[in-house]
């Protein structure tokens, strides 16, 4: 469905509408889809591909390739863990077959009841999706011996890119430009820290099997190093089941840019342009554009040529992504080869209107490419963010779980595209990733593409869990960001001490407490609306005029408002702010027009003593509005204490235990390593905030833990 | 001294049964202290309310003047720096604005024991204040005790003398206090219990809610059984106008000895953390009797009484926040038994539809979901107010509305203790579903319920008398009641959540119901025991009875339904049974086994 060959062809019109007829609950979520996403790919109706694909994956990849298999006509097969069972993809798919217990490693990973899957099902081929089995030679290899199509690339191309120190290696000889570092595997921490000596810090020391940030560490000194190797070891055996790591130099402040490549089985191969990928955070992706504001053609040229020779030189078939790093000179280096779709491989469809999955598909059952170079255009400008569940605030980024308790995409925005596998009353568990979803949006520039993006971030309705939307819009927002001025340190450069949050200017500040002063007197106003009884006073007194009291932090303002119709004039610190709107109290959203401008706030709570919380301008901020009395009183309400949280360690996220480095009578120093807790596969190192002795461990290792738990209390 | 000491032994004899802390004889010094001192100064102390050269026109302004005093600038600022608003400041919050009508402004006591007849120890209004006035537009009668409006001399006291004072008896908040005759806090007279009487027969008359904000000493000492035949006036009100007009406590100071009974016969009890208390006795009588060490909090505050003793229905932070959420509650409320459940302006649709609830339930039976998650997305704007949150959890109870209308709602909770009944869960849901049969609100029953919890301590507990008072509360209920089984409906259990058999209006049953008389394994256990294959005959009695068809077949849920459109089926059975009449059999009173 994602495509829209619908325009150019009547069968697949018929199709689509055919599909949106049986799969109803899915309908509005297709309809929108179709509508942003332009592709002109060729459709050759006639061209057999497969009977019927197993999807090897979960989550919003499952539901992407089973989307593109609907539009093709192909019969899909889902696999699932049993917690699984009534995740979208098991309901978007013809079939499914559960793959055993919660965690990966017994499910998704488990190559032998997914190849059981594929003989009960008689699939035909396997899309990997990204992650997981995707680039996993040993399941490619099982595969090609009981004859079921790999869709991605062949075993020797996986096994050559898939290793760093080998891909290295190779990229060297196809006349690739790769970064200084040492072209083997490191096997002690002090082999790395001499490494390290010899190359110069910084260094990056990265598992030699891994990718997507995982089991990667940045090192710039020897104690760092020693440490670095650890954590990259054991994450990278965890993640990878492979702890081989290698070291490089590290280049400070470079760009992330990727190049899409595409090939097939008969020696062709084409480069799809760029992503630009800068914006990270622990060496993860967050926001992704394409094309990038930093290349020119000349060097967009390069980039995709080295691309091609190094797809040529392992002769790729499939879609690949060679991922460079480029200095602010446009010097690019490579860092490695992704041997399959990539997370963030819509921006890259938006703006050449392939669809890489059916690409990946025609290209496994051996169709020769339909493109040549010189068809591949640069159309518009899209952008992706990726919508995490997990805490911005916290190293702007920590997981967090929950039930989406209320889940709205915003869909109704024109030119948008939301990739997701999750709706309302899902459930973002600790076993897997904790994307929510895949938010792009295209544009015919780059600043057309960034408004609707600000649009969506703000109609986008997520609740049951914390997620990242405050940190995307301030990032997509940023000056430094809109100017294209980035690069991989963009976030710890922008926010030194942390994210926290928009930072709200003068105006910005009373139109957001103009706002919850209205909306607190529009719930105050219809609390008196009692429509059962007459026994209401008799002369009910017609008030226009209030005066309220806001609260903001540490702030107090008086306010005074006046109603004339279903316009709101909120008098703040001398200044008017007109607020206009629908004010539909049971909706999330809550479209405001504020002094002529159009303002798309959220609300997310509101209580009887006056709290209201609001999301504006991406921002949660918790208002308290009361009544000038109440206020006033409120002043001899005393303060209640709260936790000394200094000598207490609780979980930032919900997790396993891994390690316990402390036991009760240790004295720790400050910024010593107290535990480690394990979540969505990331370890993370729990220090110490103030030198104390322990006093008491709450945790043992392997022991799964929520957020807030009691780990470790200090003296 | 001695004099002063046995004043307060001759007042323990006469306030008989409510018992007098024995280190208040001990605390009298200070007392004693702190009364000889006035006595040289006693013709300083102004007469000006009954001068007689004054017109009765400025007598008024003057006693009125007074009255809004309280007692003084000096005693609304100790009890702001105790964190507590005064109690005319309370009522303001509570209220409307300018919606407060009071009455008895100029009600004086008629105690003419121990000095209480001289003019400073009379102020206007006496320790209450009382009226009607307006929450949301609605009429509610009001009465608003003064812990410390009392202070006769502002010029004799030494003010360390008066905060020391002030801080023993406020903590120890026994009857302890009235020896130094400065201080009234609050404390109930005939006069005052007479106030309160009036506006609680006025709010019978005219059917309308009262609502008490209490914060009160006790008995007052010095009027001995008149104060006594005070609190049983109002007993007898609470009793004679429970059912027929909505009664709610709010505690926000210490409440004592007799003053703790009439809160408990009112339909509800709210407490303000950290400044309220709820006992008999206070910690020295305790320890005095049974040698235990508590401390206030421990025994008789907010959080005890709200988790552990089930007295009090909610907690807030503090003053305003308890009285905001009191306007907010008061909106669910019906004016009286004559009235309707209220209706609201509603802006969420009714016949919206509820997907996230159609995988809400997992597929293994033992996995626990939460009840409020599909509480929150059923009812209007996700709004519910639930009652007694942290006693019993394992089962919800609470108010939302249904398309505007009120409804009561009552749920078991398979994340506590898998949502079985239990004694506590039993009562918390017994007295919530006779409020609202009392107040015509419909009940809406979610049911995932494995049964009653086995064990000896449930069984010499009474779990059988206590189980029977929810079983009575749901069958006497003749209020629309709609059942909803969302998953387990086990037992004794299934029939006493509002089953069919009760008289239920509405029975629906999700996909994933059960009902049965037990689970899969036990049932086998009993039917094939000692036999072979019992995993096989678990899988035919899973196949048999875990689904809804066995209840539905017979007509016990009238439909099985798709959980998303749960919410627009209540809106729409609500709206046909707004109509419904059912009368039980005449009767002096049903004998719930309590």
């Amino acid at each position: 469905m994602i495509g829209n060959m619908a325009a150019h062809s009547v069968p697949s019109t018929l199709k689509r509408l055919l599909f949106a007829v049986k799969c109803s609950p899915l309908q509005s979520r297709c309809c929108a889809v179709q509508r942003e996403a332009q592709y002109s790919t060729i459709s050759s109706p006639n061209e057999k591909t497969f009977d019927k694909i197993l999807i090897a994956n979960r989550g919003e990849i499952a539901c992407r390739v089973i989307k593109t298999c609907k539009k093709l006509g192909i019969q899909t097969v889902a696999v699932h863990s049993d917690v699984d069972s009534s995740a979208v993809h098991v309901k978007m798919a013809d079939e499914a077959v559960c793959v055993g217990s919660a965690p990966t490693s017994k499910s998704y990973l488990n190559m032998d009841a997914i190849m059981d899957a594929i003989r009960v099902t008689g699939a035909q081929a396997v899309h990997p999706g990204y992650g997981f089995l995707s680039e996993n030679k040993e399941f490619a290899k099982r595969l090609a011996a009981e004859g079921v199509a790999f869709i991605g690339p062949d075993t020797h191309a996986i096994q050559a890119m898939g290793d760093k120190i080998e891909s290295k290696l190779i990229a060297k000889a196809a006349k690739v430009n790769t970064i200084p570092g040492f072209d083997g595997v490191v096997k002690t921490a002090e082999e790395a820290v001499k490494l390290a000596q010899q190359i110069g810090y910084p260094v990056m020391i990265k598992a030699s099997a891994g990718g997507g940030g995982k089991g990667m560490r940045i090192a710039w000194n020897d104690e760092e190093t020693r440490e670095g190797f650890r954590f990259s070891s054991q994450e990278a055996a965890s993640s990878f089941g492979d702890d081989r790591l290698l070291i490089e130099k590290y280049l400070d402040n470079p760009r992330h840019i990727e190049i899409q490549v595409l090939a097939d089985k008969h020696g062709n191969a084409l480069w799809l342009n760029e992503r630009e990928c800068s914006i990270q955070r622990r060496n993860q992706k967050v926001v992704e554009e394409a094309p990038s504001t930093f290349l020119d053609t000349v060097t967009r040229r390069a980039m995709g040529e080295q691309a091609v020779q190094l797809a040529k030189a392992v002769q790729y078939s499939s879609a690949g992504t060679v991922e460079f790093l480029v200095d602010s000179k446009k010097n690019f280096y490579f860092l490695e080869m992704n041997t399959r779709l990539q997370v963030e491989h819509p921006i890259t469809e938006c703006i050449t209107g392939l669809d890489l999955v059916e690409q990946m598909i025609r290209v496994a059952k051996g169709y020769q490419l339909q493109h040549t170079q010189e068809d591949i255009p640069i159309n518009g400008w899209a952008v992706e963010c990726r919508v995490y569940a997990e805490d911005p605030y916290k190293s702007f980024g920590l997981p967090s779980i929950g039930r989406l308790s209320q889940y709205q995409e915003p869909l109704n925005l024109d030119k948008v595209r939301v990739d997701s596998g999750i709706q309302e009353g899902s459930d973002i568990s600790i076993y897997y990733d904790p994307m929510i979803s895949k938010l792009i949006t295209y544009g015919a520039t780059r600043g057309e593409a960034l408004g609707r993006m600000e649009d969506a971030l703000d109609n986008y309705v997520i609740r049951g869990v914390t997620h990242n939307i405050p940190l995307l819009r301030e990032i997509i927002t940023h000056p430094r960001f809109v100017s294209g001025h980035i690069s991989t340190n963009f976030l710890p450069e922008v926010y030194p001490d942390g994210f926290k949050g928009h930072q709200l200017e003068a105006d910005a500040k009373r139109e957001l407490l103009a706002s919850a002063a209205v909306l607190y007197l529009a719930a105050e106003l219809r609390s008196a609306k009692v429509l059962s009884t007459q026994r209401v006073a008799s002369t009910p007194v017609e008030c226009s005029h209030w005066e309220l009291c806001v609260e903001l932090g540490e702030e107090r303002q008086d306010v005074q408002i006046s109603k004339s119709g279903t316009v709101y004039t909120v008098e703040i610190d001398g200044a008017k702010v007109e607020v206009w709107g629908a004010l539909n109290l049971a909706s999330p959203l809550l479209p405001l027009t504020i002094n002529g401008t159009h303002r798309m706030l959220q609300c997310l709570s509101r209580d009887a003593a006056g709290v209201i919380v609001l999301q504006y301008l991406g921002t949660l901020f918790k208002v308290r509005v009361l009544s000038k009395l109440a206020a006033e009183l409120n002043s001899y309400m005393p303060e209640k204490v709260s936790e000394d949280t200094s000598s207490i360690l609780r979980s930032p996220m919900p997790g396993t235990v891994v390690a316990v480095s402390v036991k009760p009578g240790d004295t720790v120093a400050e910024g010593q390593e107290i535990c480690v807790i394990e979540a969505m596969k990331m370890q993370n190192s729990l220090t110490a905030v103030k030198q104390a002795k322990v006093k008491s461990v709450h945790c043992k290792p392997g022991e799964t833990v929520g957020e807030g738990d009691l780990l470790v209390e200090l003296e | 001294m001695m004099a002063a000491i046995s004043v307060v032994r001759s007042s323990c004899g006469l306030i008989n049964g409510l018992k007098v802390s024995l280190r208040s004889v001990a605390r009298v010094k200070y007392g004693a202290v702190s009364v000889t001192v006035p006595q040289t100064s006693l013709h300083r102390s102004c007469r000006w309310y009954s001068a007689s050269h004054l017109s009765v026109k400025e007598r008024i302004d003057q006693k009125r003047e007074a009255a809004l005093q309280g007692g003084g600038q000096q005693r609304i600022e100790a009890q702001h720096k105790r964190g507590k608003l005064t109690a005319r400041e309370r009522v303001q919050l509570l209220l409307d604005p300018e919606s407060f009508v009071e009455t008895d402004m100029f009600v004086e006591h008629r105690c003419a024991d121990f000095g209480m007849e001289q003019d400073r120890n009379k102020f206007p209004g006496d320790s209450v204040v009382t009226g009607r006035g307006r929450i949301n537009g609605r009429l509610v009668y009001v009465f608003s005790q003064v812990q410390c409006s009392f202070i006769v001399q502002k010029t004799y006291m030494w003010q360390s003398v008066a905060t020391r004072f002030y801080v023993t008896f406020s903590l120890s908040c026994t009857l302890c206090f009235l020896q130094d005759f400065t201080v009234f806090g609050g404390s109930l007279s005939g006069a005052h219990a007479q106030k309160i009487c009036k506006i609680m027969d006025q709010a019978m008359t005219v059917g309308a809610p009262v609502i008490g904000l209490n914060d009160s000493g006790g008995a007052r000492i010095q009027e001995g059984v008149e104060s006594l035949a005070g609190y049983a006036d109002i007993f007898l009100r609470n009793v004679m106008a429970s059912g027929v007009i909505p009664q709610i406590s709010l505690i926000m100071g210490p409440c004592a000895g007799g003053a703790v009974y009439s809160p408990a016969l009112t339909d509800f009890t709210f407490m303000v953390k950290d400044t309220s208390y709820l006992f008999i006795t206070g910690p020295d009588v305790v320890k005095s009797v049974t040698n235990e060490d508590v401390t206030q909090e421990e025994l008789g505050g907010a959080k005890t009484h709200t988790t552990v003793s089930g007295v009090a229905h909610r907690a807030f932070e503090n003053d305003i926040e308890a009285l905001l959420n009191l306007r907010e509650f008061f909106n669910f409320l019906p004016l009286s038994n004559q009235d309707p459940a209220p209706i609201r302006e509603s802006h969420d649709s009714s016949d919206r539809l509820v997907p996230s609830l159609d995988n809400i339930v997992p597929l293994e039976s033992t996995k626990a979901y939460d009840m409020l998650d599909i509480i929150h997305a059923i009812a209007d704007e996700g709004d519910f107010f639930e009652i007694m949150p942290n006693y019993a959890k394992n089962i919800v109870v609470g108010f939302a509305r249904m398309n505007g209308r009120t409804v009561g709602i009552v749920g078991n909770q398979p994340k506590v203790a898998s949502g079985c009944l239990d004694i506590n869960s039993s009562v918390k849901g017994a007295r919530f579903v006779r409020f609202c049969d009392a107040f015509n609100i419909p009940i809406i029953t979610f049911v995932d319920v494995p049964g009653f919890l086995p064990g000896t301590a449930q069984e010499y507990g009474g779990i059988i008398r206590h189980g029977a008072k929810l079983l009575f509360a749901f069958a006497e209920a003749t209020v629309p009641k709609i059942t909803i089984i969302t998953r387990k409906a086990y037992g004794g259990a299934y029939d006493v959540m509002s089953s069919k058999h009760l008289r239920g209006d509405v029975n629906y049953a999700w996909p994933t119901a059960e009902v049965a008389v037990m689970g899969a394994k036990g049932a086998v256990q009993i039917i094939f025991r000692g036999k072979e294959n019992q995993a096989e005959a678990e899988a035919e009695y899973v196949e048999k009875f875990a689904n809804p068809f066995p209840a539905a077949v017979r007509g016990f849920v009238d439909d099985i339904i798709k959980p998303a459109t749960t919410r627009k089926k209540i809106c729409q059975d609500l709206e046909v049974l707004a109509s419904k009449k059912q009368v039980n059999p005449w009767k002096k009173h049903a004998n719930i086994p309590l």
